[in-house]
């Protein structure tokens, strides 16, 4: 698929119409996603002819294996810092470390995604539109409101019949997609490939939202608002493109930024027009801050965070999370920075908006997905507080942030999956009242999560919020730092206020209980809960490799 | 060449990582925990004895060594860095050594516990701490050592939680070390502001550009942290308290190791304290007060670990006494500090073994003639005895004979006052510890039930108990004379505190001086036995004595501490809450009502419809372009 994009891309640019050659591709670079990639079409096959008892054995380690491959993959290419396939992508230290970042996540994501044993069959429909019974919230998912009481369905059904479940393994391939999208997506080196990485990455994705096998209704609704506003996203971005096009006469990230330093190349063609820059470059970006959740393109990142299976909202706070920013710190790094005069002050103005409106709507929140969903929306603010500065410093704090959050919030999320009642997970936090003294393991880990989404010492969240508010300090942009100092506090009161009601409260007769759930999702916990008490205790070393890896290639 | 000296963490490492199995292993390391407990103790005195051989060997008597930087904010630089040197070398060995042995004696103290993995646990956590303290090359990590001692002390002593004397012993004791804690914490601020390092060598080096005021605040500082871990005048009310927890954590903690603490802070600081005289008195002031005052309760007390408490603070008085007479006479506290270490981890363990006996009874009114039915008990504790009162040639007569010697030395009138208190103090040390020697171990059988309970039928303990305490008596008695022989201690020592030289012009004779404390202490023999050799009455004696009722009230210690500490700071408090609440309160719960209300209303934007969703993005995407295109015409 690369090389035939390669050519394809390749025939773009040649200057002898006619002429097709084949450029020349460093597999050996491209590796990570031809792992990835390859996984994704080999798990098709297997879905289409291996024995169904041993599907989903072979799908899950199947994706691991590959992934662990696609990681190893990352380490050797590790010092590259090289564009091949026609400088279509970039293969350098910041890339690679995204692509670590996504692949060693993405892992844990598909540790939680094979969970089998809190649901019989898994979290995921098998049947895409199988009967329903669920209590209909009409076309409003109002905010928090539908979350309780939303039970049956295809899967209440299912496991009400003692025979076996039949269980969902396309879940694999499809997370394997969007995982190489992503990769492709933080090394894209072109606005036209990044926009096919986007695609690649956010179709697989709009399927699996739509996949749960609790309450569907919810779910599908979910899929199709983030298919629709992602797709009225996608024609932004690529309306940016075209603009841009139109400005610079190529689509390279370096031709772009060449044309913007020394004005559009005569060979290429293409008008020195500033509104055309400025038009391309404004809807480039929003297309690319719908992917990281920003306000005010954020309003899907609820209702699909809350509808969406919950590993896969895990998969999508975690990973698509840090390749949307890496998209974006590429976009600006290498291609804008000689414009930022006329975008910082915009892209400040949102990051501050992000941050005010995930802090501020958190607070009201009374279903824990909607408030990680906004608690994510924030962080995207917090992120973009280290990105905006466009220092080496904020970047490589950028970087570890995305990498201490997505840590943080897959765990948070796996913890999630495992309290439940009969109808599946119990997300309104009301039914969280008293969980410490049933499970006091289950939740001091969750307050340990919590406290490291709100910034405590010793854990990442403290470590990471540091590293990019003194990244923006550095940059002399005091007023993110104010506007992030006073969001963070404001969001330990809904993340303090789950923890005294998970302490304080007394247990309801029908509170929610915890499932113990299988050693994968298990392990997942543990890893996120050690990588946020590690980050916290000893940054030093990833703070090391995040700012050794600062760097893309021009 | 890789050495022992190259893996010092390992000693600090081994009873941690002990610790933490045994936390978090849970009922299933219950039948082997002890053991594990015992054996990373017994590998870090290992390891202490091989690196104390590897140290003998050099000829620079120093290792540094730094692990990983754990704090760089600017130019405050924190590694954690180990320093092993004579004065550590030392502490390392009394700490694991006596430690282990009561870690042993444990197994058999503690044996029909049911937490008793947890109690091996705290203990480890102990020794780790206390390893790191003495091992640290830098404040801050003292510091880390310091709170880390403090944490396991307090665990240990509240281990019987239920109790609630235990509960409130162990809060007053954190209660009571946090106020000595915030002094080593302003010291180490004052050295960083002032010398912007907080490693012993650089601070060590700046002691002579600093200002006398400066030296003379970070000494005062230093010493009220001292006072505040070593029990020591005006902090002293907790230790007595803190003997609710379990014997062997009075033993090893608030006997042997931990207390001293305050004294190993300050013969380490001894370049700050040699630059302020007025330091130094006010150390060999609290040194004094402490030990009069140790004695004088210690006489009027009838529990028996109590008594043993005030004679542990005494016998630290004595040697704050010593370090902070300075020159050699640091190497006399560290001597001592040794010797008690022997004696008294002795005589704590002796009064386990009695209480095993006794049925936890330690009242010793209602003890005596348990010499015939606990011989072994009888002959460690009372060997640990004559150590204590300074019978020559046991320990104590090695340690505190010259410390009384030095203290008459001192010029001008101080000398006088402090020779005369530590003489004093000799003869008071000497009538307790026999009226406890006699009550508990000759005369009549006073022997009661305890409320509701049977008569005890003490008979001696078992041997994993009694080792350990011949073990101690053997150090009682001999640890005295083998390290003071030839200044043996202080020309190990001569590298950290300055060698040993001879004091020019005695004031006193020695001769005389040593008569005189073996007079007073068998003075103090004599009156003793006399008047409790015939036993004691049951219940304490109605008394119009001043100074008896005064003792028996701890000479008003809580009383001082609940009418400046408890009432201060519960007006102070009242007066905070009125603010907070009224002024701060108010703000925030405005602050908060605004986010609330904020929050309801922009809740609302997010009406679930695709169609309202997007056109918020809409708005966004305008509100971009138009941000862009004033960029465009500006």
């Amino acid at each position: 698929m690369i090389e035939s994009l390669g050519a394809h891309v390749a025939a773009l640019y040649s200057a002898k119409p006619g002429s097709v050659h084949a450029p020349s591709i460093d597999y050996a670079a491209l590796s990570p996603i031809l792992i990835v990639l390859g996984a994704a079409c080999l798990g098709i096959v297997v879905e289409a002819f291996s024995p169904r008892r041993a599907r989903r054995a072979i799908q899950f380690v199947l994706a691991v294996a590959a992934l662990l491959t696609a990681g190893a993959a990352v380490v050797w290419q590790a010092g590259a810092n090289l564009t091949t396939a026609s400088g279509a992508v970039a293969i350098d230290s910041a890339g690679l470390f995204f692509q670590g970042s996504i692949i060693v996540l993405g892992l844990l994501a598909v540790l939680l995604i094979a969970e089998q044993k809190l649901e019989r069959g898994g979290a995921f429909a098998v049947q895409p539109a199988g009967p329903d019974r669920s209590v209909s919230s009409g076309t409003g998912g109002v905010g928090g409101t539908q979350g309780a009481g939303v039970a049956g369905g295809a899967g209440g059904m299912a496991s009400s019949e003692s025979v076996r479940v039949p269980t969902n393994t396309e879940v694999f391939p499809l997370t394997m997609f969007a995982l190489a999208g992503m990769l492709l997506f933080v090394t894209a080196n072109d606005l036209l490939v990044m926009f096919v990485a986007l695609e690649v990455l956010s179709l697989p994705l709009y399927l699996l939202c739509g996949l749960a096998r609790r309450r569907r209704l919810l779910s599908q609704e979910a899929a199709m608002k983030y298919f629709l506003l992602g797709a009225f996203a996608s024609a932004f971005f690529l309306y940016g493109v075209a603009l841009l096009y139109g400005y610079a006469g190529t689509v390279s990230l370096g031709g772009i930024a060449g044309a913007i330093a020394h004005g559009p190349s005569p060979t290429l063609g293409g008008h020195a027009s500033q509104t055309l820059l400025l038009l391309g470059l404004s809807l480039l970006i929003v297309g690319l801050l719908f992917k990281a959740g920003a306000a005010p393109f954020h309003s899907w990142t609820p209702d699909v965070y809350q509808g969406a299976p919950t590993p896969i909202t895990a998969l999508m706070a975690a990973c698509t999370k840090v390749a949307a920013f890496g998209a974006i710190a590429r976009v600006l790094y290498i291609c804008f920075d000689k414009a930022a005069q006329d975008w910082r002050p915009i892209l400040i103005t949102v990051a501050i908006v992000t941050m005010v409106t995930g802090a501020v709507l958190a607070i009201t929140q009374t279903d824990i997905k909607r408030l990680l969903a906004y608690s994510s929306i924030a962080n995207a603010g917090f992120i973009l507080t280290g990105t905006v500065t466009l220092s080496a410093a904020g970047l490589s704090a950028t970087m570890f942030y995305l990498v201490a959050y997505g840590f943080m919030t897959l765990g948070a999320l796996g913890v999630v999956m495992t309290v439940r009642d009969a109808g599946g997970e119990a997300n309104h936090i009301s039914r969280w009242a008293g969980l410490a003294r049933r499970s006091p393991a289950v939740a001091g880990v969750m307050t340990f999560f919590l406290l490291a989404f709100a910034g405590i010492p010793l854990t990442s969240g403290f470590t990471s919020k540091f590293a990019v508010f003194s990244a923006a300090f550095g940059a002399g942009r005091l007023e993110l730092v104010i506007v992030g100092v006073i969001a963070s506090m404001v969001l330990v009161f809904p993340y303090l206020r789950l923890v005294v009601l998970m302490y304080a409260a007394e247990p309801a007769a029908d509170s929610a209980t915890v499932q113990l759930p299988g050693g994968p999702t298990r392990l997942a916990i543990a890893v996120g809960a050690l990588a946020t008490l590690a980050l916290g205790v000893a940054p030093g070393p990833l703070l090391q490799l995040a700012s050794n890896a600062a760097h893309f290639v021009a | 060449m890789s050495s022992i000296l190259d893996v010092l963490w390992l000693l600090i490492a081994l009873p941690l990582g002990s610790a933490v199995v045994l936390l978090l292993a849970g009922r299933r390391a219950d039948r082997w925990g002890h053991y594990l407990g015992c054996a990373t103790v017994a590998a870090s005195f290992v390891l202490g004895v091989l690196a104390f051989l590897a140290l003998q060997a050099r000829t620079d008597r120093s290792v540094e060594e730094t692990l990983f930087r754990f704090l760089g904010v600017g130019s405050l630089k924190v590694d954690i860095g180990l320093l092993y040197d004579p004065l550590s070398a030392v502490f390392v060995l009394l700490i694991t050594g006596v430690g282990l042995l009561i870690h042993v004696y444990s197994i058999g103290y503690m044996a029909h516990d049911s937490a008793r993995r947890r109690f091996f646990a705290y203990l480890n956590l102990f020794v780790a701490a206390m390893l790191l303290l003495v091992l640290a090359n830098n404040f801050v990590v003292v510091y880390i050592g310091w709170e880390g001692v403090g944490l396991a002390s307090y665990l240990l002593i509240a281990f019987w939680y239920y109790k609630p004397a235990a509960a409130s012993a162990a809060k007053k004791a954190f209660l009571m070390n946090r106020v000595g804690d915030v002094g080593l914490a302003l010291a180490i601020f004052l050295m960083f502001a002032n010398l912007g390092t907080t490693s012993y060598s650089g601070v060590f080096a700046g002691v002579g550009n600093l200002s006398s005021v400066t030296a003379t605040t970070v000494g005062i500082l230093l010493l009220l942290g001292a006072c505040g871990k070593s029990g020591q005048f005006p902090l002293q009310a907790w230790l007595p308290d803190a003997m609710e927890g379990p014997t062997p954590v009075s033993a090893l903690i608030h006997a042997a190791t931990m207390v001293t603490a305050g004294v190993y802070l300050i013969v380490r600081a001894s370049p700050i304290f040699n630059a302020s005289p007025t330091a130094q008195l006010m150390v060999c002031i609290v040194g004094a007060v402490t030990l009069l005052i140790g004695c004088i309760i210690g006489c009027a007390k009838d529990d028996i670990k109590r008594v043993l408490a005030y004679s542990t603070m005494s016998q630290i008085g004595y040697m704050f006494l010593a370090a902070g007479l300075g020159g050699p006479a640091y190497a006399l506290a560290i001597l001592h500090l040794l010797t008690h270490g022997f004696f008294k981890a002795g005589l704590f363990l002796g009064a386990g073994s009695v209480m095993h006996g006794m049925k936890d009874q330690t009242d010793i009114r209602r003890f005596g003639g348990l010499a015939r039915v606990m011989p072994a008990t009888a002959i460690t504790f009372g060997l640990g005895y004559l150590a204590i009162i300074g019978l020559p040639p046991l320990s104590g007569f090695f340690s505190k004979d010259p410390i009384i010697q030095h203290a008459f030395d001192r010029p001008g009138w101080s000398g006088w006052a402090f020779g005369g208190a530590a003489l004093l103090g000799a003869g008071l040390t000497a009538f307790y510890m026999t009226r406890l020697m006699v009550l508990t171990f000759f005369g009549r059988r006073r022997w009661a039930a305890a409320s509701g309970g049977q008569l005890p039928e003490p008979k001696e303990s078992p041997w994993v108990m009694t080792a350990p305490m011949g073990a101690l008596a053997v150090g009682s008695v001999a640890a005295g004379f083998l390290l003071s022989n030839a200044d043996a201690l202080s020309n190990w020592l001569a590298p950290v505190v300055g060698a040993p030289v001879e004091s020019v012009a005695h004031k006193l004779e020695p001769l005389t001086v040593t008569w005189s404390v073996l007079g007073a202490v068998m003075l103090g023999v004599v009156i003793a036995a006399a008047m409790f050799a015939r036993g004691t009455a049951r219940s304490e004696p109605v008394t119009a004595n001043p100074i008896v009722l005064a003792a028996r009230r701890n000479l008003y210690a809580d009383v001082i501490n609940e009418a400046v500490f408890v009432r201060l700071g519960a007006w102070a408090m009242r007066v905070l809450v009125f603010v907070d609440s009224r002024g701060v309160d108010g703000t925030i719960n405005g602050l908060a009502a605004v986010c609330g209300g904020t929050s309801a209303r922009l809740r609302r934007l997010q009406t679930g419809f695709v169609r309202s969703y997007s056109l918020t993005m809409l708005v966004g995407v305008v509100a971009v372009i138009l941000a862009f295109s004033l960029a465009v015409f500006r």
